[in-house]
């Protein structure tokens, strides 16, 4: 993965490349000529401090927000002028949880599996993500970390090629934190590739070779997630 | 999967939602019925109350349908849901469609429920058969939601949402208060000069022009990045 801007026209995989992207809100430019790629099936950590660009990036490659300047590919496709095709393969698990407040679990999934065309089993999900005994609980009744818990098994239900997580670890106690962690591993050894930003380098490296960190909308450091630990997140 | 099968699994969303947590509509239910209720009181005679009855009916109905089509979108912005639905992907016009569907629906529950109380308070003549009388509501709901729908969406995000959305959608509506309320009450007096089909085709042509154009301009907004 270690390459810099300026070599990405010569990266040639059906992963994840990003070149030269750039992103303002207004005047302000809160990423500016960020460019690094990911192989298809790997797995790339991003830290950062609040701020950084870390949230902005991952919504700009899930097509949430519009690439200003620059571009991302993936499976060798732009990502915005191809974004209708791209949102079947690519998943992000957000701050927002993307939610029916009113809805239990079940419904949840019920819903989004009904609106996307999804033919899961979704009480094996629910398992997956530890919530099948909530029964006809609305979500309005959850703790953050079951929330998280079940945008998780929401994110599960598309099998996704891509997979952007935003801070996945937050607001989950140790048994959540390790049932992420579980979904995370079966994700790798399945094949999909995978962007993780988290402010818990130390899981995170668990899951990622390689490392990036940002700071102020660039990126300040990349390579091996080992040194990233090794540095105790400040390479 | 087609637009129509995406269209109606967006609509079982909304209604289910609704049925989850049925104080929603059950708000608009009693608002619109407390309308009814003081309109009643503030008319001097019985007579004049049973001339005004179809057009109070569909007065407080577009009054109260700014609390239900403001709830619709609210929801979907809790949790960012409706970012959810662009990236999941849900096509914009199927988001349109089945949101707009399932506010007419909501919309027709509240005008059956709320018919027998106008009976009660208004005493109108009812000279016309129920299917017609039936046929004027599903227009007038399906002529309220599209264009309503449309301006829900682009008011929610702003501030003041809830006052915003009346004073963009009552323009738009004005012919469908109209033709509504005289469909309504020339059906109910007997319609003796057959005018009833004529306000019909004119929330017909109200409804074809708008569930069209209207779900163009949403695909249009639904994604500006």
């Amino acid at each position: 993965m270690a390459s810099t801007p300026d070599s990405h026209n010569a990266v040639v995989h059906d992963g994840l490349v990003v070149h030269d992207l750039s992103r303002r809100f207004g005047p302000r430019w809160v990423l500016a000529r960020v460019g690094f790629d990911v192989p298809p099936g790997d797995a790339l950590l991003v830290v950062g401090h609040n701020g950084c660009g870390k949230t902005t990036l991952l919504r700009c490659l899930a097509t949430a927000l519009k690439i200003h300047h620059g571009s991302a590919r993936f499976g060798g496709l732009d990502m915005w002028e191809n974004r209708a095709e791209l949102r079947h393969k690519v998943a992000l698990l957000s701050h927002d949880s993307h939610l029916y407040e009113d809805l239990s679990a079940r419904q949840n999934l019920d819903v989004w599996a009904k609106m996307g065309g999804l033919h899961k089993d979704l009480d094996a999900l629910l398992e997956r993500v530890g919530l099948e005994h909530t029964g006809k609980r609305p979500v309005r009744a959850f703790s953050a970390g079951m929330r998280r818990r079940l945008a998780l098994a929401r994110v599960l239900l598309k099998d996704p090629s891509l997979i952007l997580f935003d801070e996945p670890f937050s607001a989950l106690d140790p048994a959540g934190r390790a049932t992420v962690a579980g979904v995370l591993q079966e994700l790798r050894e399945r094949g999909a590739t995978i962007l993780l930003s988290t402010h818990h380098h130390e899981i995170g490296a668990r899951f990622a070779d390689q490392a990036m960190r940002m700071k102020e909308g660039r990126i300040v450091w990349k390579g091996p997630s080992h040194e990233l630990l090794s540095s105790g997140g400040h390479p | 999967m087609t637009l129509l099968k995406q269209s109606l699994a967006v609509a079982y969303k909304d209604l289910l939602t609704e049925w989850r947590q049925p104080s929603r509509i059950a708000g608009v239910f009693f608002f619109c019925f407390a309308l009814l209720l003081l309109f009643a009181f503030a008319m001097p005679n019985t007579q004049m109350l049973s001339d005004i009855a179809g057009g109070t009916l569909w007065l407080g109905l577009l009054l109260a349908s700014t609390r239900s089509l403001d709830q619709s979108f609210h929801l979907e912005m809790e949790n960012g849901a409706l970012e959810g639905m662009v990236l999941w992907p849900v096509p914009p016009l199927a988001m349109f469609y089945g949101k707009a569907l399932a506010n007419a629906l909501l919309l027709t529950l509240v005008t059956l429920a709320l018919t027998p109380l106008v009976v009660v308070l208004y005493h109108p003549v009812w000279n016309g058969d129920i299917p017609t009388f039936l046929g004027i509501v599903a227009l007038g709901c399906l002529a309220l939601a599209a264009p309503g729908t449309l301006v829900a969406a682009l008011s929610v995000q702003a501030r003041g949402s809830s006052a915003l959305l009346p004073l963009l959608m009552f323009p738009l509506v004005v012919p469908v208060v109209v033709a509504a309320s005289k469909a309504t009450t020339l059906h109910l007096e007997g319609d003796i000069m057959s005018q009833v089909d004529d306000w019909m085709r004119l929330l017909v042509m109200f409804n074809l022009a708008h569930w069209a154009l209207d779900g163009w301009l949403f695909t249009r907004i639904a994604e500006d990045g």
